[in-house]
């Protein structure tokens, strides 16, 4: 059975997703109980293949018993086994604490709802797992399309948003199938690990360094990085709650997650950091998406909007990170990815929240709503620390492997941006608290009734228990921080990386 | 001025391919209607395509199916004889995308058309601007 694991986290959310489609018709309240098996399947197996690659090593599966480069393979290390747990982790917890509001958004289309909830977590577990290069874009476009779908159905200018994105990420998609191409008539070769044995020989190649840049634009325009977000901020503000908090923390992830692959396993470190000298203008570039996306935060009078463009300036530290060219800094980006995920799913759980019980997601709407959601905005504080950097919370740390990355780089440039970004972010937050604690709540619109204690109207259990899950993740992870670094991360940068 | 054309005519395939990309990321940026946009967008990717299969092709070769000899021994094959055909499958699944994405792009466009009545992006962002 756990041998199985690598194509049970693919094929399971698969076929349940044609069976969830089926049941819709059927009967719709069985959607959600195979949506939650289906997801429980793929993450109880993606925990037990991080702990299987903590034992053994590199977990290589060849689907069909075909061997590569003939056959595809799914390749499991250390990198991709720790995105894989949070993938799965991230789109269950969200999966049940979002019921209730797809109930409440769209009660007719929950049956199409699920089907392409769990499509689009196959698309990204697939992307994660897979070895080879075009089977990556296939699985990419399966989480872009199912993504497009689910951001469309939200408000009303959410199908132009969608549509939008889809231009972007279509473009995106196809500058990665066409670097997939150049390094195809190159290498004769489509297995990631096939092609980084070719590839040495070829170092000189106008056509690998075309494949290189091609693909990373195309890799960048997926992610948002800065000059190319512009698709995101409309995208995630006007898309239902329940998309929003699965595509929030898990599409940009994922598309660094494949940035990682590409300059570790496909490229190979050797090419990316010394053969071509563009480590620091990348840098420059995720400093200026760092800076850009914290003053465009500022501007924002609207809480779903304001976090959006918190997430392009996130997008900056791990691109950032990851191109810092040592180990500190890889090591920082992809703790990062776990600790954004988390955090960009706890505050988007909020705004899920605050969304099923006001309506809104304004500033005016937040006034005086710690006293009607006390618990809700307790997580709230939580993941705003995190996004911070406060320890112990988990953003701290991975900031922390972030900068000293930076200054043993000597790019203090950077070291600069990460901190002006913390204090940005203090002030962002701090506005979001101050509002909600100390602002009077709003509905009787100053007729005197300030000292009347405000009911308290508190989200359902359902979608509080993954969010005090999620919350006390993010302490977790914090404190286990050493922990994750020594036995995974570690592992999961190649020795080459000093 | 010699080299360039000789250039142009030994990879034509590669010229071909990038002037239709760039047809259909011109349509993307300038073009103003919503439908427009996403045919635009669908050069873009049938750009792509050509490219692939254009790899594939040899000069000479034929379609790669290996004929066995009547005693049952396969004949002595040379690749130079047969065009590539891994490209061309590839491309199988690099259409069927396509044409899902021209789908949703197109359901995309006819809820925007139910919501604002027209498809022109201007005219959008003005009921927008108003709003």
């Amino acid at each position: 059975m756990s041998q199985q694991y690598p194509a049970l986290l693919v094929i399971v959310p698969l076929l349940s997703a044609f069976m969830i489609s089926g049941a819709g018709w059927v009967n719709k309240r069985l959607c959600f109980p195979i949506a939650v098996a289906a997801l429980g399947v793929a993450a109880y197996s993606c925990i037990g293949l991080l702990l299987r690659v903590l034992d053994e090593g590199v977990i290589v599966y060849k689907l069909g018993g075909w061997d590569p480069p003939v056959g595809i393979a799914y390749y499991v290390d250390h990198l991709n086994g720790l995105v894989l747990a949070v993938v799965s982790v991230v789109a269950f917890l969200n999966l049940i604490a979002c019921k209730k509001s797809i109930e409440q958004e769209f009660p007719e289309k929950t049956g199409p709802f699920y089907t392409l909830y769990v499509l689009m977590v196959t698309g990204l577990l697939g992307i994660v797992v897979t070895g080879d290069a075009f089977n990556l874009y296939v699985l990419l476009e399966i989480a872009a399309l199912t993504g497009y779908g689910l951001l469309a159905m939200g408000e009303e200018r959410a199908p132009l948003a969608a549509l939008n994105y889809l231009y972007m990420g279509t473009i995106g998609a196809c500058f990665y199938l066409l670097g997939v191409g150049y390094l195809y008539i190159v290498t004769g070769s489509l297995n990631m690990v096939d092609i980084a044995h070719i590839l040495p020989d070829l170092y000189q190649s106008k056509a690998v360094l075309a494949a290189f840049i091609i693909c990373m634009v195309g890799v960048w325009l997926k992610m948002a990085f800065f000059p190319l977000h512009a698709w995101l901020p409309n995208a995630y503000t006007y898309a239902p709650s329940a998309a929003s908090s699965l595509i929030a923390p898990l599409v940009t992830k994922v598309m660094i997650y494949v940035m990682i692959r590409l300059i570790l396993t496909v490229f190979t470190p050797e090419f990316a950091f010394n053969v071509l000298a563009v480590s620091k203008p990348i840098v420059w570039l995720a400093v200026i998406a760092i800076v850009m996306g914290a003053i465009l935060a500022l501007a924002e009078r609207n809480l779903k909007k304001m976090l959006t463009y918190v997430i392009v300036a996130e997008v900056g530290y791990m691109v950032g990170g990851a191109w810092l060219g040592n180990r500190a800094g890889m090591t920082g980006a992809i703790l990062h990815i776990v600790n954004d995920a988390l955090m960009t799913l706890c505050v988007f759980l909020v705004v899920g929240n605050i969304v099923y019980k006001l309506k809104g997601y304004a500033f005016e709407d937040l006034k005086g709503l710690v006293r009607k959601m006390p618990f809700t905005m307790g997580a709230f504080v939580i993941g705003a620390l995190s996004i911070i950097g406060v320890p112990p919370t988990c953003g701290f740390f991975s900031k922390w492997y972030l900068i000293s990355g930076a200054i043993q780089a000597g790019q203090y440039a950077f070291m600069v941006a990460l901190l002006f970004s913390s204090l940005v972010n203090v002030v962002l937050f701090f506005r979001v608290i101050e509002i909600c604690y100390y602002e009077p709540f709003s509905e009787d619109h100053g007729h005197g009734h300030d000292h009347h204690p405000e009911p308290m109207a508190e989200a359902p259990l359902t979608m509080l228990v993954p969010l005090f899950i999620v919350a006390a993740g993010l302490v977790l992870v914090g404190i286990y921080t050493g922990d994750i670094v020594n036995k995974i991360i570690e592992f999961a940068i190649p020795k080459g990386i000093v | 001025m010699g080299d360039l054309i000789e250039i142009v005519v030994a990879k034509y395939n590669y010229w071909i391919y990038i002037t239709l990309m760039m047809i259909g990321l011109y349509a993307m940026i300038v073009k103003n209607n919503l439908v427009k946009k996403i045919v635009g967008m669908n050069i873009f990717q049938t750009a792509i395509i050509l490219y692939y299969v254009s790899t594939g092709a040899k000069r000479g070769a034929t379609i790669p199916i290996l004929e066995h000899g009547h005693d049952g021994h396969a004949h002595v094959i040379h690749a130079a004889d047969y065009i590539n055909p891994l490209p061309h499958v590839l491309m199988l699944t690099a259409i069927v995308v396509s044409v899902a994405t021209l789908g949703v792009a197109l359901a995309l466009a006819i809820r925007i058309y139910h919501r604002y009545n027209t498809l022109e992006e201007d005219e959008i962002l003005a009921q927008i601007r108003e709003k």
